[in-house]
């Protein structure tokens, strides 16, 4: 079903590519993690349309995605010069803010942006998101690492074979040992963004389509990788006792765990 | 040994859903024997199979879970599948999302057999 959907955005782009159908398409390629595909399409799209707002929200939220926080914000800040009053701007100027701890500001950002549209569910989770961190951050500055610890707890194996990072390759929780014991999580979070970023060549240049997981059956055990969202990825390890069928089983139970936590992050 | 290569390639390509069959040189990703269907660019199967491989060699390593024997990559629209051959080989199976891995698995490892 989401395939389809894709292939019915990239065929409406392809059949009318001055027409506004790429904003979509870029948004739906952001979403995936296919950043590359989506700075294109969205930088086509604005040679057609170089004074439409909305594409240059999303832009923005392309740039963000990327790490590209200076442009991104560049980008916002001269929207929010020619709109004042343009929500996604303003929630993404505020979400910029809190990724910076700054959550009075990112609060005073949000808040204009849902004065402006009260009802945009974007801006009502954001806002949500970012009262609970600055609540959190006043209360207890070290409940970052504890979620950390607790990402994927109650599932088999959580305190030494599982692992998200983001798809730079920054440890994001859970943890990671060899089989003698010792921990490998950084490392491996750095490898796994290789790993996930040759996949994802792989898949596009023989036409396999997004790539879903990869498992990789070892001499010591087995790994199975995926992409809980567009931004992160999930490692599960297991001795090769465990069989695949289980390990994916496993790897996908704490994907919708790693997800659930992601959603709660801020922005 | 290469009618029987050829033989067990094109036992390969029978299982359902498979596109394509190869033995490639892992280090450079370069075919030794191929049975690929129409459409399906041997050259760029092989090099892009060998490069995941060694990418997933080093992360696999780093884990502490040492050499992988057997990759499944799984997208949307198709799977790729790799085997480690020996002697510096990777057997390498392509095909659709619905590709029966666990029969082209058995099929590999006979193949292997020929290799050997």
């Amino acid at each position: 079903m989401m395939i389809d959907e894709l292939t019915s955005l990239v065929d409406e782009y392809l059949r009318s590519p001055r027409s506004l159908a790429f904003i979509d398409l870029a948004e739906r390629l952001r979403r995936e993690g296919r950043l590359e595909a989506a700075v294109r399409v969205a930088l086509t799209g604005l040679e057609h349309h170089p004074t439409l707002s909305a594409a240059y929200d999303m832009y923005a939220r392309i740039l963000m995605d990327i790490g590209d926080l200076d442009r991104a914000e560049t980008i916002w800040r001269e929207l929010l010069e020619r709109e004042k009053r343009h929500v996604g701007a303003l929630t993404g100027i505020g979400g910029l803010y809190a990724r910076k701890g700054d959550y009075d500001s990112a609060l005073d950002h949000l808040e204009r942006a849902l004065s402006v549209d009260p009802a945009d569910p974007a801006v009502v989770q954001a806002l949500m998101r970012v009262r609970r961190a600055a609540e959190d951050a006043e209360g207890d500055a070290t409940s970052a690492p504890a979620s950390e610890q607790t990402l994927f707890r109650g599932l088999d194996g959580a305190g030494r074979g599982m692992l998200l990072a983001d798809r730079h390759g920054q440890m994001l929780g859970g943890r990671l040992e060899t089989p003698a014991g010792d921990e490998v999580s950084e490392p491996a979070a750095a490898h796994v963004a290789s790993v996930a970023r040759e996949a994802t060549r792989t898949a596009d240049i023989l036409g396999l389509g997004p790539w879903l997981w990869l498992t990789i059956e070892a001499a010591a055990a087995n790994l199975h990788l995926s992409a809980p969202d567009g931004r992160s990825l999930l490692l599960v390890v297991r001795d090769r006792s465990m069989p695949a069928g289980r390990l994916a089983r496993l790897a996908e139970r704490a994907a919708e765990t790693a997800r659930g936590w992601l959603g709660e992050q801020v922005l | 040994m290469i009618a029987s290569l050829a033989e067990a390639l094109d036992r390969m390509t029978r299982v359902g859903g498979v596109w394509g069959a190869l033995l490639v040189a892992a280090d450079d990703g370069l075919v030794i024997a191929e049975a690929v269907m129409e459409g399906i660019k041997p050259a760029a199967v092989a090099a892009l199979a060998a490069s995941l491989a060694r990418q997933s060699g080093i992360a696999s390593e780093a884990t502490g879970a040492g050499t992988p024997r057997f990759l499944h990559l799984q997208g949307a629209a198709g799977t790729l599948a790799v085997m480690s051959a020996g002697d510096g080989l990777l057997l390498i199976a392509v095909g659709s999302d619905e590709m029966n891995v666990g029969l082209a698995r058995l099929e590999m490892l006979r193949a292997i057999e020929v290799v050997e």
